[in-house]
């Protein structure tokens, strides 16, 4: 395949970056996108130019570091898949594909297409978790009985690798697909409800404080979420959230 | 209760509060200007009772104004707010891949709404707070006109081609407001309903019943004039 690639460089967070296009020949279509991207980093190298900064870590889509927005989407046109897992076969030969980085005023750029998500950390840290006695004597977990439908929809909210893309795609940088399934993954079950109250209220708080902008129900988080994470998760955080407020 | 609505959430639910007050209100408003297609008399009638009941005019009115004054003033703090946690725009954003357009263009219906708003205020809204309440003129009656006023002044106002195309494109623009925000309100207060099939029909015909309703009613008082 024969692409032209227009990618966005920028030297640091406070350089003025712009779009640089890039030719590249020989790309075969079961390459995935990240092993293009390599393709093109070591002509840029042979060439004695400076390779294309981007996150990457364990390219079977799990990790969630993977942030690259392609041609106007999160992960590109591919549906449920990290940008690691898109392959060349989703373009055609000829193509003009264009390469963002994630964007986002709490998500600032660090270097070409790599952006600081700390931002996510920060909000984990505020009430992502439950408190156990880890001395020895921890009960197991299973002697707790769930319901199926429970543990099913917690797993399916705990799946939010926290990759940002709901972030990126969202018209207005919200958090709340993010937020909503780590609220949700505890707020199901039994060991994650002794805490919900603090937790939606310190990670909703912690989500303002960071600047994410206000959902507004367009469902684009929900397609472009490479886990398909649900936006019945957002409703349950304002459920939880109320819940917590009023009662 | 003030702490909830500084959050992010708190603002969203009070916004979705408005606009079930709102959609509500919307409803009996085009249940009662059918009755001028239907029934001339019975609109009379009930338009009397609306403009000189005090409990309408003097109770309900008063919240009104502010839910309608409310929902734009929301709406317009929240889009400020959204786009400053914009970071950069992006080079290539292709929205309509993953949401409708109606969704991410609510700011733009909403103000051609507003824009409505205030035909309809200088229209029908302006005039009759100076017959009441500046002139003093609460018998419902005017000169020329045989029996309650109402029903004559409506159709005076549709006799302008020009006007009856504006309130058909703003009602257009109603019709995609509400067909994002009538399933939209109820996710925002935690309700998972707008996501059912059954609510989503609802909100469907909610959505594009009334809009097409009203510009019936408009054009019928044009055509029949």
């Amino acid at each position: 395949m024969r692409l032209t690639l227009k990618i966005w460089r920028q030297e640091n967070t406070h350089a003025e970056g712009a779009m640089v296009t890039y030719p590249i020949d020989n790309i075969s279509p079961d390459m995935s996108f990240l092993e293009m991207m390599d393709v093109l980093n070591k002509e840029l190298i042979e060439k004695g130019e400076s390779p294309v900064a981007f996150d990457h870590d364990c390219r079977e889509g799990i990790c969630g570091m993977c942030s690259m927005f392609i041609n106007g989407e999160a992960h590109g046109p591919d549906r449920n898949v990290t940008t690691c897992q898109l392959h060349m076969r989703k373009f055609k030969d000829g193509d003009t594909i264009h390469i963002e980085p994630f964007r986002a005023k709490a998500f600032p750029v660090i270097r070409d297409l790599v952006v600081d998500r700390s931002a996510f950390d920060r909000i984990q840290h505020a009430g992502g978790f439950i408190s156990v006695n880890t001395s020895g004597n921890t009960q197991d977990a299973n002697a707790t009985p769930i319901s199926k439908h429970a543990a099913d929809t917690a797993m399916d909210a705990a799946t939010c690798i926290g990759c940002g893309a709901c972030v990126a795609t969202c018209k207005n940088s919200s958090a709340m697909l993010f937020v909503g399934a780590k609220v949700s993954q505890y707020a199901l079950l039994p060991q994650g409800q002794v805490e919900a109250a603090d937790r939606v209220q310190h990670m909703v708080d912690q989500m303002d404080l960071e600047g994410f902008g206000n959902c507004t129900n367009t469902g684009a988080c929900e397609v472009e979420c490479p886990k398909g994470i649900s936006l019945e998760n957002i409703a349950r955080m304002n459920r939880e959230l109320l819940k917590a407020k009023l009662l | 209760m003030a702490q909830l609505f500084q959050s992010s959430i708190g603002r969203k639910v009070a916004m979705a509060l408005s606009a079930f007050f709102l959609m509500v209100f919307l409803l009996q408003h085009f249940a009662i200007n059918s009755l001028s297609v239907i029934n001339p008399d019975a609109f009379n009638e009930v338009s009397h009772f609306m403009g000189t009941n005090p409990v309408v005019q003097f109770a309900l009115q008063p919240v009104l104004i502010f839910g309608v004054l409310f929902h734009f003033m929301m709406g317009f703090i929240l889009d400020f707010k959204n786009r400053k946690a914009n970071g950069k725009s992006y080079v290539k954003y292709n929205g309509a891949a993953n949401a409708k357009w109606a969704s991410r263009n609510m700011i733009l219906s909403g103000l051609v709404i507003l824009g409505f708003m205030a035909l309809h205020f200088v229209d029908f809204w302006f005039p009759e707070m100076n017959t009441k309440f500046i002139q003093g003129d609460w018998s419902g009656t005017a000169e020329g006109v045989e029996g309650l006023r109402y029903y004559e002044e409506l159709r005076h106002k549709f006799v302008n081609p020009y006007r009856v195309g504006a309130y058909a494109l703003a009602f257009v623009f109603l019709a995609l407001h509400l067909n994002h925000g009538f399933t939209s309100a109820f996710q925002s207060v935690g309700s998972t309903w707008g996501r059912k099939k059954l609510l989503q029909t609802i909100g469907l015909i909610y959505a594009y019943v009334i809009p097409v309703g009203f510009i019936g009613i408009a054009l019928f008082h044009h055509l029949t004039h």
